[in-house]
């Protein structure tokens, strides 16, 4: 199901930031959580790049996409669930880099 | 006075007088008029969403519930798992099924837009596309599936999934206590459109509470 991505950069329980980058158009990475700390849950494979296929690019080269595992209290000031709670996004490789482990990471 | 007798215009049923079908139904007459494609395409592609529905979702949920072989397929690769229960989800987008557990809730929004697992479930609810939804549902979801009338025990975690990417996710519920004699038909009535969202969780026949019952007491 998975397709590999040739040098996918990150590894299931890597440390990351999304980069908090402003960029105009078919942008798939939600701003609330641009500059937030998170873990990779999973590789979710590649795929054609959606900044370029929605206006009419091939969308090559692909992108490879991960499940990124967030704790709600690092997105949100003041979040009044659970500690514990988690939110999960999709984001594409170019929008995110490596930071250093805290030790929370990988929360399913 | 206007024609519906009073002295304010009604909105047509299914919104065919919006601003927004009459700038779909033009872009639609170009496309045709261009060649993309043809009218008959459109209705086979309106047919198509239109035969899918929850019940889908359901019968794969009881099917996992009955059968752990199925249910590790299910987890795995959910787009051949629908494909063993004869569920064309054959396009080019990918599947996941979250599995609830003890300790985790999932629960399904698409923050950007609408991404919904139509190929399995068909057309979502009007709601999950709704901006409170969707603005809300990542922000407070213990608060939002409350006034869904779900009360999740304290101490489980919610996990909010948001399908921002090229992945739609659906939810398979825990089987409710009390069903241990239910066949898997029987079962698959329990499984209600919103379980497969995470907005709801499937209870055993005569243990669905009212959530517009007056509180006793």
């Amino acid at each position: 199901m998975i397709r590999p991505a040739a040098g996918a950069r990150f590894a299931p329980g890597d440390a990351v930031r999304v980069l908090d980058m402003e960029k105009e158009g078919h942008v798939r990475t939600p701003d609330y959580a641009k500059g937030k700390p998170g873990w990779v849950a999973e590789y979710l494979g590649a795929f054609p790049d959606p900044e370029s296929l929605a206006y009419g690019g091939d969308g090559l080269p692909e992108k490879p996409l991960y499940k990124v595992g967030f704790r709600q209290t690092d997105l949100w000031d003041g979040y009044g669930g659970s500690p514990e709670d988690v939110l999960f996004l999709d984001i594409y490789e170019h929008w995110l880099e490596p930071r250093e482990h805290d030790g929370e990471e990988q929360r399913s | 006075m206007s024609e519906n007798g009073h002295d304010h215009p009604h909105e047509e049923p299914r919104h065919e007088s919006s601003p927004w079908a009459a700038r779909i139904r033009a872009v639609e007459e170009l496309l045709v008029e261009k060649g993309v494609f043809t009218k008959k395409e459109v209705k086979a592609q309106v047919e198509y969403m239109e035969a899918r529905t929850y019940e889908n979702g359901a019968r794969l949920v009881a099917r996992a519930w009955v059968d752990p072989a199925f249910k590790e397929r299910l987890l795995s690769d959910t787009k051949a798992a629908a494909a063993e229960l004869g569920m064309d989800a054959s396009g080019p987008i990918g599947f996941m099924t979250l599995e609830n557990t003890d300790e985790v809730h999932n629960v399904i929004v698409c923050t950007l837009c609408s991404c919904y697992p139509r190929a399995i479930l068909g057309i979502p609810p009007d709601w999950y596309k709704s901006f409170a939804y969707r603005s809300r549902v990542v922000v407070e979801p213990r608060e939002v599936l409350r006034e869904f009338g779900l009360e999740l025990p304290e101490d489980k975690r919610i996990a909010v999934h948001d399908s921002s990417a090229d992945l739609r996710y659906l939810v398979l519920p825990q089987r409710p206590q009390g069903t241990e004699g239910m066949g898997e038909a029987e079962l698959a009535t329990l499984v209600t459109r919103d379980s497969l969202i995470g907005t709801d969780v499937p209870r055993a026949p005569g243990t669905r509470t009212n959530r517009f019952e007056a509180p006793s007491g």
